[in-house]
Order: C-alpha cells, then sequence, then structure tokens
C-alpha cells in the first residue's frame, strides 16, 4: 500500500486513482454534523472561522474519550453524507480532502472533481483499531461540542480507500 | 413466592452489560466475521474483514470502544410480577447507564433536545421498556447501538393483500438504498406484525437471536433465507468495496396484526451489533 502525506496537494491527488489503498502519514483536522453547521454558519456571516481549510483534509469522527496515557479513544469514520450539504462551501474555502464512510451525494461529486480534491473512505466500525494509527490529538476548536470538538489528529499510516477524485 | 431484590444489583448489572456489549463483540457475530471472510475472493474486502476482526481483538484486550460510536442505551426490562424491587428502578438502570459510560470511556453521545442539542455529557437519558412478566426474576437486555446504520432503518405499512416478495423487495430496497452507511456486513432485524410500534419493537429485538439460527416458524425462516441470499447478491459488501458478504444475517420476529394492514419494519444493524443481557 502506498504511503500518502498529508498535507494533500492537487499533485499528489492527480497521483490517486480511484479505489487505491492508500496509507495517510501526517495531520487531518477532525468535524463532524455541529462543527460542520458551525463553520458554514460563520462562513455564511461573513466572519472568521477558528481554523484555516486551505489543503486541509477534514476527517468525519467524533472519539471516544482517551484513557490515562493514551492518545485518544476509540476513532472510527461516522457517516460522511451527512455532511453533504456542507462540503462544496468548504472546498470552496479549500477544503482539499475528506475521509468517512459512504456514498456521498450528486452534488459532493460534482463539487469534489471541480476543485480537485480527494474523498477517501476508511473501515467503519474499526474505531479501536484506527485508534492505533493516531499519534497525536488536539483540540484546536469548538471544545464546547465535546466529542464533535474539531481536533487536530497526527496519523501514522492510517488506512483509506480513494474513493471520490 | 415474592423475592426482594436491591436495585442496586440492576445497577451494577446494567454497567456490566453496557461496559460488555461496548468492548467484546459478540461471539455469535466474531465467528459469522470470521466465515463470510472466507467466502470472499477480493483481496480488499478480505482486508477490510481482517481490520473488523483485528478491531474486535484490540477492543477487547485494551477494554476499548469496538465503535466509537457506543449508542444511545435502550434498555428492556422484564420484571417478575412476584420481585418487589427495592429503591428506585428506573433510576438504578440510568445510574448504571451512566456510570458504564464514564467508567468504560464510551462516547455521551445523547443530547438534551432534539432540537436544542445540546449534549448532556453522560449519556443519559436511557430508553427504557418495561414488561410484566410471571415469576419473580428480572431478565435485563441492553442495546447499544449505532446511530449509522439506525438512520437507515425504516418501517413501511404494507396492505394485507400484499405479497412476501413485495416485503422481500422492500427489504432489499432498503438495504441498497442504505449502501455502505450502516457499516457492513449488517445483521438485519426485521418486525412483521402488530401495529406501526410493536413492528419496530419487534425489529429492534430481532437482533437479539443468534447468528445462524433461524426462527421456529417455517414459513418465516423461508423469507429469512431467501432475504438474505438477495441482499448478499447485491455485493455492497464489507465496509461497501464489493464482495460477497453484505449482511450476516436476517432475523424476523412476528406478531399477530390487524385485518387492515401489515406493518413491516426493518432494522439494520452494523457489523458491531452489540447486544446482550442477564437475568437476576
Amino acid at each position: 500500500m502506498r504511503k500518502i502525506f498529508l498535507p494533500l496537494t492537487k499533485d499528489i491527488i492527480k497521483t490517486l486513482k480511484q479505489g487505491e489503498q492508500v496509507l495517510l502519514n501526517g495531520s487531518f483536522l477532525t468535524a463532524r454534523d455541529a462543527a460542520h453547521k458551525r463553520l458554514t454558519d460563520t462562513l455564511k456571516s461573513g466572519k472568521r472561522i477558528p481554523v484555516s481549510l486551505k489543503g486541509e483534509t477534514i476527517y468525519y469522527t467524533g472519539p471516544t474519550p482517551a484513557k490515562t496515557g493514551e492518545v485518544i479513544g476509540s476513532c472510527g469514520p461516522t457517516t460522511s453524507s451527512r455532511m453533504d450539504s456542507f462540503t462544496p462551501l468548504l472546498l470552496k474555502y479549500g477544503l482539499i480532502g475528506m475521509v468517512g464512510k459512504g456514498e456521498r451525494s450528486k452534488e459532493v461529486n460534482l463539487a469534489i472533481k471541480k476543485y480537485g480534491a480527494a474523498y477517501f473512505i476508511t473501515i467503519g466500525g474499526a474505531g479501536a483499531y484506527l485508534s492505533e494509527k493516531v499519534k497525536s490529538a488536539e483540540v484546536i476548536a469548538y471544545k464546547d461540542l465535546g466529542p464533535e470538538a474539531i481536533y487536530r489528529l497526527t496519523v501514522e499510516d492510517f488506512p483509506a480507500i480513494v474513493n471520490i477524485l | 413466592m415474592t423475592r426482594i431484590l436491591d436495585s442496586k444489583l440492576i445497577q451494577d448489572e446494567v454497567k456490566d452489560l453496557f461496559i460488555k456489549v461496548n468492548t467484546c463483540l459478540r461471539p455469535d457475530i466474531l465467528s459469522g466475521l470470521k466465515l463470510a471472510r472466507k467466502k470472499e475472493t477480493s483481496e480488499k474486502a478480505k482486508y477490510c474483514l481482517d481490520v473488523i476482526i483485528k478491531n474486535a481483538s484490540i477492543a477487547k484486550k485494551k477494554m476499548l470502544a469496538i465503535c466509537q460510536d457506543t449508542g444511545m442505551a435502550v434498555v428492556y426490562l422484564r420484571v417478575g410480577q412476584s420481585l418487589v424491587v427495592k429503591g428506585d428502578l428506573k433510576k438504578s438502570v440510568a445510574k448504571g447507564v451512566a456510570l458504564a459510560y464514564k467508567k468504560g470511556y464510551f462516547r455521551s453521545s445523547v443530547v438534551n433536545d432534539p432540537l436544542i442539542r445540546k449534549n448532556t455529557n453522560t449519556n443519559l437519558p436511557p430508553i427504557i421498556y418495561t414488561d410484566i412478566v410471571p415469576g419473580n426474576k428480572i431478565n435485563i437486555k441492553v442495546v447499544a447501538k449505532g446511530f449509522g446504520c439506525e438512520n437507515v432503518s425504516k418501517i413501511r405499512m404494507f396492505k394485507p393483500t400484499d405479497s412476501v416478495s413485495n416485503i422481500e423487495e422492500f427489504i432489499v430496497d432498503t438495504v441498497k438504498e442504505a449502501g455502505s452507511r450502516p457499516c457492513p456486513p449488517i445483521y438485519i432485524g426485521i418486525g412483521i406484525g402488530g401495529t406501526l410500534d410493536k413492528a419496530v419493537s419487534l425489529s429492534k429485538e430481532a437482533i437479539f437471536r443468534p447468528l445462524g439460527k433461524s426462527s421456529k416458524y417455517k414459513h418465516i425462516a423461508q423469507l429469512e433465507k431467501s432475504v438474505l441470499k438477495k441482499v448478499n447478491s447485491l455485493k455492497i459488501g464489507p465496509v461497501g468495496v464489493r464482495g460477497n458478504t453484505t449482511a450476516l444475517g436476517v432475523s424476523v420476529s412476528t406478531y399477530p396484526t390487524h385485518i387492515a394492514g401489515l406493518p413491516v419494519a426493518v432494522n439494520i444493524s452494523c457489523h458491531a451489533t452489540r447486544t446482550a443481557e442477564a437475568t437476576i
């Protein structure tokens, strides 16, 4: 399996093939429903969001709390399609990669092509396995959302499958 | 004979059951996954199942949640009519849930109000169903079901004159539409009969049945077999990467119904189907 180093770039994305199994290395953000809504509402109101999305990859997850001495708890992907209505706007603001599970809407498929982005799936329901691929985790925004806060995760050989290009 | 039971014992049992379901995959489900692994021919599907099987062993060894979506706690209580519970039964159940989610480092996934949506940070309240049965014991069944699969579950009110093949088509279409969202390979619980709510309830409890065990009714066992075959011919496969196993099993529960109706509920459960029960 090919190692892909984050942050993603359009040049890296050009080398990806649909259905290719890869290992992600580097760091990405986490965000799910509540964070997507807040990011979108903020952008729409013309205000600044607390993170830059330029060249970023978002992993759709809401981890379980980390046990003492552990980096993170169980952290598998959540269903990506719930983020569909928010995704085109985030792509417009520079988001380039997404990791989750399941199919995406037609609009998201088109937006991914338009912006030269990439959507990966990873293994749903394998949160314990995936937690071992996470080397650091830090809440960087929306702490009040608890498990739905935005984290920055550093990962090593995080398995993913290229799903939409 | 009347028996007195301290509600603290119920609290402890609820706590233990939720810690167990969230960290130790049901042995029948694990066996089903291993069998599915043998049946796969594509390397990608084999890889996905290997990861899922490895996930179960990591979770068990580290006492870590199998899946980060540790669910909204659903508890079924069947209370013997000759049992006297000392203390507050429902409060004890809720306390057991709260303790399990805290001690197990499970995710608090419950919001206080469906529209205001503020996390309660305790995974409370649970959903509790109670029933009164003969005897002086209490049977406790728990489910921790993630919402990836809950969100794609469905109910349809058929006409009494609709055919079994109409029902099969509805179930297969539900699975097809769900695609890879509910974390296949799935376990499908079906409830047929009763009322709107009864059918859903039947479909929820159907997934308690051990995988591979058929209905005791011949015509229902036949339906289960037929649906499983059709669902697997969709080839959605593990994680949705295409493959031979989209569902590990189908469990149908039935109940008498009204002359004017034929409710059918489809409860899709992910490969991390988390149920357990105990009797005190």
